[in-house]
């Protein structure tokens, strides 16, 4: 939302401050600025002059020079302008002035500066304008020429300042309005809402009801077939239509506005929705058959042509104004090429309604044509306000002689919007705020704001275009803003003490990024939305439950419209970025969700499952990512014994290079190398290793409870064991033989040797493990270890493994 | 006895001046201490002195072995203090060489700007809780008074799965969860990714990161409000920090406010960085709407609260001078080396 200040200070006399000083006080009483742009501020010294006399220049064809009288002298001005003639009253800019920019529109930061000085030898003491140069353009001016010097009426005062005499010496002030405030997208919202914040009086013009002894019902019936969606629908005619520009002032003030005059009649219609904000349209009423306005829904199929040419294909959910036989408008958005005022128009019929807002928006957004009125209409509007603004519009066309007004009007308002009624509570102000503002000061600012109170019941009444006031907390709000926000004391709140603090889950997930980090890896952000591509990519079959992703039904594209199921794709697009980038030795880790569907479609929130996912290139291999991985639930407190299980069929990983993580039959996750053909897809070669882990079953697990055990002081004792080992045990194997088999007093085991190659036996390998036994409470006897080392030995053999010789 | 016990004092005092090392000292030791040594043997002449003068021969005889040990005592320590003295300056090394790192990772900014904010409300006992990112549209929008055709709700800004379920457009929603599961008092933050239907650009994500606040308690005001708020401005952007509250609207607080802090970098003067205004907006609040309190099972005749939100990605941003969002979501390790 844009305004005028002078059309602002002609609503709110008294109004006195500067720009800044009114940026600040409308942004903290809640209209907020985002800037304001003083028009003249590049503009300097520039006079209304007349050419007296132009004769040659001595040594150039294309210049003249000319002796123009500024007021107080007569200066000479050489010219190259062609549109100069002797008697023309222009802007000049004096000696030492400035002006906005060049003649073909371009702007100079800070104004280019104009001195006199000499052209071709003939002394030149200033310059005239065009509008360009004054920092506006022709279709804000309409009578400017094209290329050339903007030439006034005839009785332009000489020696005035040409400038506000333009209606340039205006500041334009632009607001960010908030959806609530659907009043303050018009001057008079704005205008009001400056009166109360500056405590000034508010002259809203006054709406006379005009017309002659005719009455409009007689030129024009109105039914309305859907009044959902059309709460209000008001006619007004006006005949003996004369087009012409509009006047000077009105011209201005649309050009403030950043809107192009064209002709009396849209101008009004614009003036009034800049000033009222309620869009109005003008059909010519010769073109209305059956002289019938009806406001229906359209057909689907339908086509329709609006007034810029377009045609659209309609459906059965959009509104349309139609008269007895075919539709003439797009209800809010645009009129028809069937029905819209020409030249030669003679009888007009002004509309002035009140349509559903998020049906416009809709309607709006399916045919892509969101215009200066359905941007209006889809905020909601009040149908209260557009009598008035009709009735506005109407005073307007006899103030100006645009035509002759109809008496009457047909108004068709099936539900009368009703004001609200609030009690008036200033102590439950006061509690919410946490201020002591007393009765009086509140109702001062109600006053202002139009709330009428009523002392004996103790109510407000509040207008009808103040849609956002519905409760105490609403009529606390105003008196925040008008007390002043940064009045309001600053405390912390006395109530019961909480113990602040994070749940589990974070804290595993805290202790994840300490030990990733702890072990060379930096934290990544990926998204939670990826491609389905991102499936094949990863070599997962067709039916593999992955695929079962959580589709977006309205996503920015192909590229965002799965939610991950699987957390590797962030990950190694992140690390090929990086090889790309040529970045050596890279590790990255990342937490983030995967969405598991319940079921699909889905009807139910789906799982939600914390996943860290660590991957890296370059230095180190499988095992350094494993020992990441065994470091973390370390720290999380799982102690036990990880089951790796290299059998599990993980398609995008190197066949003999993966396993499963299980802790107590649950899964944990799974690590691995990337497989080539999968590393291939992502566009690298490299070896990329990864571990992904499922926080979720992590937390099933984890603990922080630690309880300390005893250090004995009896000594241990220690058994190496050198195996030949057939080649596809693993040592996984053997560790759980060490487990089942060690008893009691085998505290730990070390894989010190493995070997394979001359040596060995071919088809076998050579492993060597260092065990340690120690009792906590005695010294430990020969016996106790043979018999364990019996048993271990024993099971050992069971799977094809001997004592090397 | 008495000169012979003089001179071998002066000896002994002499060479032990003149050693030049551990070695020597021992041998000096063996000389006049040891078992051959020559002190020793005035002790075993000990029988040609008069029994009367025994005892007093024997005093001289022992102070001088203690006058000798003294010495070598002393002179020991000196050897060593130069010997180590040696070693260290033989040891020395050029300590500008370049370090051998252990190459720890690095938290992602934003993670560390969320932490700070974590602790710092942590601090005045707020849980931390979490919600889903696929959410019903109830706790995303109706709940929050967002009704249906409200313009926020607008397809164009949310993701849809299907009519009821969608990305969450903010972290709000938590703030009903929280209500509809537990009692007043509450304080809570919560921090989570939010989707909205924007383009990746300089200042523009699909997915970021929101950290949701509340407070519902008896007697909540306004004031409190910005006491809090500007608790957490002083303590995330420093002692001097200033705010300021502007009134705002969000469907689900009334009244609503934004608020903006001094620049941290022109301290309010006006920069580049504040765009010339001496202030940055920071966050949006407000005191929580009686319909969403009544919505939630909370009777706003009883208590009152208030919340707020914050952009996470604007906070780090901000605090770190980056100047182009995507950076954020890229992993370059050059990037994420600097934090």
């Amino acid at each position: 939302m844009k305004t005028s200040g002078k059309w602002i200070k002609a609503l709110v006399p008294g109004l006195d401050v500067t720009p800044k000083e009114y940026m600040d006080a409308m942004t903290l009483s809640g209209s907020k600025v985002e800037f304001f742009e003083e028009q003249d501020a590049d503009l300097d010294k520039i006079v209304i002059g007349k050419i007296e006399k132009i004769e040659p220049h001595p040594d150039a064809d294309k210049l003249v020079v000319c002796q123009v009288n500024v007021g107080d002298e007569t200066i000479q001005i050489v010219t190259g302008a062609e549109n100069v003639f002797e008697g023309a009253v222009v802007p000049v800019v004096r000696d030492g002035g400035r002006v906005a920019g060049g003649h073909d529109g371009s702007r100079t930061p800070g104004g280019i500066k104009i001195k006199k000085g000499k052209l071709r030898g003939v002394e030149s003491f200033g310059m005239m304008c065009s509008i360009e140069e004054l920092g506006s353009t022709r279709d804000m001016y309409p009578l400017a020429p094209e290329n050339g010097i903007y030439i006034f009426p005839e009785d332009a005062p000489i020696g005035e300042n040409a400038v506000s005499y333009l209606g340039l010496d205006d500041v334009v002030t632009e607001y960010e309005i908030t959806s609530n405030r659907v009043d303050c997208y018009s001057v008079l919202g704005i205008a009001r809402e400056a009166a109360a914040t500056f405590r000034l009086p508010f002259n809203p013009p006054e709406v006379p009801v005009t017309g002659n002894d005719e009455n409009a019902s007689d030129y024009i019936s109105v039914s309305i077939e859907n009044d959902k969606l059309c709460k209000r629908y008001i006619g007004r005619v006006v005949k003996n239509i004369k087009i012409e520009p509009s006047p000077e002032w009105m011209q201005r003030r649309l050009a403030s506005f950043g809107i192009r005059p064209i002709n009396n009649i849209v101008d009004i219609t614009n003036y009034v929705m800049i000033e009222y904000g309620q869009p109005m349209h003008a059909f010519d009423l010769d073109t209305i058959e059956d002289r019938k306005i009806i406001v229906k829904n359209a057909a689907a199929g339908d086509k329709f042509v609006t007034l810029d040419g377009q045609e659209h294909e309609l459906d059965d959910t959009m509104l349309m104004i139609c008269d007895g036989k075919k539709p003439v408008a797009l209800a809010g958005i645009m009129g028809g090429e069937n029905s819209m005022i020409t030249d030669n128009v003679t009888t007009m019929l002004f509309e002035a309604a009140c349509f559903d807002g998020a049906n416009v928006r809709r309607s709006a957004k399916k045919l892509g044509m969101r215009t200066e009125s359905s941007g209006i209409f889809e905020k909601g509007l009040d149908p209260n306000n557009a009598m008035d603004a009709i009735n506005r519009a109407c005073a307007l066309v006899e103030e100006i002689g645009a035509g002759e007004v109809v008496g009457g009007c047909v108004d068709i308002y099936p539900h009368v919007n009703e004001p609200v009624v609030l009690p008036f509570e200033p102590e439950k102000y006061n509690a919410l705020l946490g201020t002591d503002i007393s009765e009086e000061e509140m109702l001062s600012y109600f006053e202002r704001l139009e709330f009428k109170y009523d002392k004996d019941a103790r109510t407000l009444t509040i207008p009808t275009f103040r849609q956002d006031i519905l409760s105490y907390a609403d009529l606390a709000e105003e008196v925040a803003r008008f007390f002043g926000y940064d009045k309001i004391g600053t405390t912390l709140p006395s109530g019961a003490a909480t113990a602040g603090g994070r749940t589990f889950e974070m804290e595993i997930c805290s202790m994840a990024r300490d030990v990733s980090e702890y072990c060379g890896f930096s934290q990544a952000y990926c998204y939670s939305f990826e491609s389905p591509k991102v499936f094949d990519k990863l070599l997962i079959p067709a039916e593999d439950k992955l695929r079962n992703a959580i589709v977006i039904s309205n996503p920015l594209g192909e590229d965002f419209s799965v939610m991950r199921t699987i957390s590797l794709n962030g990950i190694l697009s992140s690390l090929s970025t990086n090889i790309h980038r040529r970045n050596k030795n890279v590790r990255l880790y990342e937490l983030g969700n995967v969405y598991i569907a319940k079921s699909l479609p889905l009807t139910e929130l789906p799982d939600e499952r914390m996943t860290l996912t660590l991957g890296m290139y370059g230095e180190g291999d499988f095992f350094d990512m494993k020992g990441v991985v065994e470091e973390f639930l370390g720290k999380a407190g799982i102690s036990g014994k990880l089951k790796y299980d290299p059998d599990e069929d993980y398609p995008f990983l190197h066949p003999g290079r993966k396993a499963k993580i299980s802790y107590e039959g649950d899964c944990i996750g799974f690590l691995g190398e990337i497989h080539p053909l999968v590393a291939k897809n992502y566009d690298v070669s490299e070896r990329i290793y990864v571990a992904v882990i499922d926080i979720p079953n992590v937390c099933k697990h984890a603990t922080f409870d630690i309880k300390y055990e005893g250090i004995t002081n009896f000594p241990a004792a220690t058994r190496d064991i050198s195996m030949v080992v057939p080649k596809n045990v693993l040592a996984g194997q053997i560790e759980e033989v060490f487990e089942n088999k060690g008893g009691a007093y085998l505290e730990s085991y070390e894989l010190f040797d493995i070997y394979e190659g001359a040596q060995v036996l071919s088809g076998y390998k050579s492993m060597a493990y260092s065990l340690v036994f120690r009792a906590k409470d005695k010294n430990l006897e020969e016996a106790d270890i043979t018999s364990a080392m019996e048993r271990i030995l024993k099971a050992l053999g069971d799977i094809g493994i001997n004592l090397r010789a | 006895m008495k000169e012979k016990l003089k001179e071998i004092q002066e000896k002994a005092r002499k060479q032990i001046e003149e050693a030049t090392g551990a070695d020597s000292l021992n041998d000096i030791r063996v000389g006049f201490l040891g078992k051959k040594g020559e002190l020793t043997a005035i002790l075993k002449s000990m029988k040609d002195v008069a029994p009367e003068d025994r005892p007093a021969f024997g005093q001289m005889v022992n102070d001088v072995r203690s006058q000798i040990e003294q010495q070598l005592m002393q002179a020991k320590a000196a050897v060593e203090a130069k010997e180590l003295e040696s070693r260290l300056s033989f040891e020395k090394i050029d300590v500008t060489l370049p370090a051998k790192k252990n190459n720890i990772g690095h938290r992602h900014p934003n993670t560390i700007a969320l932490e700070e904010v974590e602790k710092i409300f942590i601090g005045m006992g707020y849980e931390v809780v979490s919600g889903p990112e696929v959410e019903k549209d109830y706790y995303n929008f109706e709940a929050l008074n967002i009704p249906a055709d409200h313009p926020a709700k607008d397809e164009q800004d949310t993701f849809y799965i299907t009519k009821d379920i969608l990305l969450r457009t903010q972290t709000s929603g938590v703030q009903v969860r929280v209500m509809e599961s537990k009692k007043p008092p509450i304080r809570m933050i919560a921090p989570g990714r939010v989707f909205r239907s924007d383009e990746v650009d300089a200042t523009h994500s699909p997915s970021f990161h929101q950290i949701e606040g509340m407070i519902i308690d008896k007697g909540v005001t306004l004031a409190d409000l910005k006491g809090t708020l500007a608790e957490f401005a002083r303590r995330m952007f420093g002692e001097d920090t200033k705010v300021k509250f502007r009134p705002h609207h969000f469907p689900f607080t009334e009244p609503s406010a934004e608020m903006d802090v001094s620049c941290f970098k022109c301290k309010g003067k006006g920069c580049r960085f504040c765009k010339g205004e001496g202030w940055i907006e920071i966050l949006g609040c407000g005191m929580v709407h009686p319909k969403v309190l009544k919505m939630s099972g909370i009777d706003p005749d009883v208590y009152s609260g208030f919340a707020f939100g914050i952009g996470l990605e604007r906070i780090a941003l901000l605090k770190y001078e980056i100047d182009d969002m995507r950076l954020l979501y890229e992993n370059d390790v050059r990037f994420l080396s600097q934090f």
